[in-house]
């Protein structure tokens, strides 16, 4: 899995992310922090809201976007063998861009909506189909991810290390004697 | 090179299963000369095979074949155990304790309980005993023959504190089947982690590098991987004549065989049980008590994770690093019979925590946002952990049934496999999940998540031995009442379930059927 995704480089932030299409696929890049992230099957639009409800769904400060994009890259690379998948994620995030205030529904793009509203459209749909699969797959990619895991204290394989043995077992210092 | 035996022999014992019950009565009938072909599902690993990955080695061991669980059980995976060659010993934790004498004799002690299906064992802890013995001097476990205990990892630690504040008398580093120094040909524990993912040096006892190797040393033990049994064919005499398997080719063969043994853990072996019925045994094979595939136990268990005040970086070293002993006992006054026992267990990795305190706990902040990072995931590495695990009420709605249409890959019906709690599992329950944060606030933490049963990994009693053929499967030996040469060598065979993980008596029990079948063989009263 995670082969796959760092075969591309992504890095750069979303909020000031340029946008280029080319035919079905798109690329976010940005030259600011300098990351990029290409889909070939979800469009430029569904790659960048599925990024901000990553984002919204597991939100870490010291977290970069990157390892969000990941999350949307790897969505994309299951998309390009499951049509049923790619349709799911395209109409979730239409789906997300309706705004609805009291009798009046109104169409704003997801990506374009204020954090707030992003919320409140989230917690509509929240344990639908669409929102469990994106809400798996950020589990996966982002805690999955040994890179983001290390930053929380979960150190991954310790065998080619010699184990803990004589790295930190038992090395509690803080339970009063 | 290990022997090979010829379809057509009928002098071999067949094993269906080659984890803690099948993998030790094969190895134990080898030393002493019987002739044995152990059929295994899945495949033959090696050391190297075995990662430090949660989710490569899930894919990897576990029995993942269709399952259905109804009740309380997770509909799409109701067990996590294993497929592979030494079965679920490839994953379990090692923790070895022994029943408590009242245990044995769960009806005497506890009395009527209503919807319980209690029975007494017809075998007793003195009886025991010397078996007990054996299979600790097997498997290396400490704290017994003079094997020094493990040392205690951050996570053993913050429990210890807590139990010593609250006054448990009876907590340490457990009886656990890992090396803590060399010994049996393996390397003492390196405190890796990752235990349940398999032990990736072999300092933890598994079937898959002790008892196979030693047993196809002698010349008398053949093991087929990938080797599927479908049906137990018999004769006009009612007894067992062998065996119709799937071989790694996807070829359908049959074994023949002088004596039949089961350890296919307890889904599976009732379900071959029932899936050998004939004109003869309309309603499967040694089913004439009914009771093939009734009184499925898995104990009951709970999960309580705390924050405590300080960094305890949990994954680090053995994951049943403790136990608090104190809570075994049988005292009714709490609410409920039986006992349970409090060991150490961290989660399986950041992922599956971040996604099970949220799906799993009614104390979590929700399962996502803000709230949910800040408190549940950015606090990892303060996080400690404990299982509790009890002794749960046999009731006969508990069990495996076959599906009436959806098929297996092989065209076996698929097992459907239910559990519903019992009213004293769930004052259990509650009893150990208020002890267990207890022994956490006691350490500091302010904060506490108790999450119910995961995936039952502890899985007994669906073709239970008793005294009278009418009220279980299996006599004593594990011989089934009804064919005196089919026998139940695996945690099916439990009377009832007892507080403490069951690997140590599955062994035990296949030590003390190996001596009895081979008595029985050379005897030729089978």
């Amino acid at each position: 899995m995670t082969k796959k995704v760092s075969r591309r480089t992504f890095i750069q932030g979303s909020a000031t992310a340029g946008v280029v299409v080319a035919g079905s696929s798109s690329v976010i890049l940005n030259t600011k922090e300098s990351w990029a992230l290409s889909t070939e099957t979800l469009s430029a639009d569904t790659a960048q809201s599925l990024l901000v409800m990553a984002r919204h769904l597991y939100p870490h400060d010291f977290l970069g976007d990157q390892y969000y994009a990941e999350i949307v890259s790897g969505l994309d690379e299951q998309a390009k063998n499951d049509s049923a998948l790619a349709e799911k994620l395209e109409n979730g995030v239409k789906d997300l861009s309706k705004v609805i205030e009291g009798d009046r529904t109104y169409h704003l793009a997801f990506k374009d909506q204020s954090s707030g509203l992003q919320l409140e459209n989230l917690k509509r749909i929240d344990g639908d189909d669409f929102f469990e699969t994106v809400r798996g797959a950020t589990l996966n990619g982002l805690y999955g991810n040994p890179r983001v895991a290390a930053m929380f204290g979960f150190e991954g394989s310790s065998v080619e290390h010699g184990g803990y043995i004589n790295r930190g077992f038992d090395d509690i210092g803080w339970l009063p004697k | 090179m290990a022997k090979t035996f010829d379809k057509n022999d009928d002098s071999v014992v067949v094993i269906v299963g080659s984890g803690a019950g099948g993998g030790t009565l094969g190895n134990e009938l080898a030393q002493k000369g019987v002739n044995v072909v152990c059929l295994e599902a899945g495949k033959r690993f090696t050391l190297d095979d075995i990662e430090n990955d949660w989710n490569t080695m899930f894919g990897r061991l576990s029995w993942l074949d269709a399952r259905k669980g109804t009740g309380d059980l997770l509909a799409g995976l109701p067990l996590w155990v294993c497929k592979t060659v030494g079965g679920t010993t490839v994953h379990w934790a090692g923790a070895s304790l022994r029943f408590k004498e009242h245990e044995f004799k769960a009806k005497s002690a506890y009395g009527n309980i209503a919807d319980a299906n209690l029975l007494d064992w017809p075998l007793d802890l003195h009886e025991m005993e010397r078996f007990y013995s054996m299979a600790e001097d097997k498997m290396g476990t400490t704290g017994t023959h003079g094997i020094p205990r493990l040392p205690g990892n951050n996570n053993f630690q913050v429990m210890e504190y807590g139990a010593n504040a609250l006054g448990y008398k009876e907590c340490h580093t457990g009886n656990m089947s890992i090396n803590s120094e060399p010994r049996d040909g393996r390397p003492g524990c390196h405190q890796i982690g990752f235990c349940m993912a398999g032990c990736a040096i072999g300092a933890k006892w598994s079937i898959l590098y002790t008892e196979i190797p030693k047993a196809e040393a002698t010349g008398h033990f053949e093991l087929r991987p990938e080797s599927m049994v479908l049906k137990i064919n018999h004769g006009k005499d009612g007894k067992a004549t062998g065996v119709v398997y799937v071989d790694a080719d996807g070829n359908t063969q049959e074994q023949k065989a002088r004596v039949v043994a089961i350890a296919g853990n307890a889904v599976e072996t009732p379900r071959l049980l029932l899936n050998s019925e004939s004109s003869m045994f309309p309603d499967g094979m040694a089913n004439s008590s009914g009771q093939v595939g009734k009184n499925f136990m898995r104990h009951t268990t709970a999960t309580v994770y705390a924050t405590m005040p300080g960094a305890v970086y949990w994954d680090r070293g053995t994951q049943m690093a403790g136990i608090i002993m104190d809570e075994v006992h049988n005292n009714p006054n709490r609410g409920f019979v039986g006992g349970y026992y409090m060991q150490t267990l961290p989660g399986f990795g950041l992922a599956w925590y971040s996604g099970n305190v949220g799906g799993m706990s009614k104390d979590s902040p929700g399962k996502w946002g803000r709230n949910y990072t800040r408190e549940v995931v950015e606090n990892y590495r303060n996080m400690a952990g404990m299982w509790l695990v009890g002794e749960d009420m046999p009731q006969e709605k508990n069990g495996v049934t076959l599906h009436e249409s959806e098929k297996d890959q092989h065209g076996l019906a698929v097992p459907i496999v239910n559990f519903e709690d019992h009213a004293n599992d769930v004052a259990m329950r509650n009893h150990a999940f208020i002890a267990g944060s207890n022994v956490y606030q006691a350490g500091g933490s302010k904060k506490q998540y108790q999450l119910g049963p995961f995936p039952s990994t502890h899985n007994m009693g669906t073709c239970r031995m008793s005294k009278n053929a009418r009220d279980g499967v299996c006599n004593s030996t594990g011989a089934t009442h009804d064919v005196p040469n089919v026998f139940i060598s695996d945690g099916s065979q439990f009377t009832t379930g007892a507080a403490c993980n069951p690997t140590l008596t599955i062994v035990s029990l296949a030590i003390r059927q190996a001596e009895n079948m081979a008595n029985m063989l050379s005897q030729n009263t089978i």
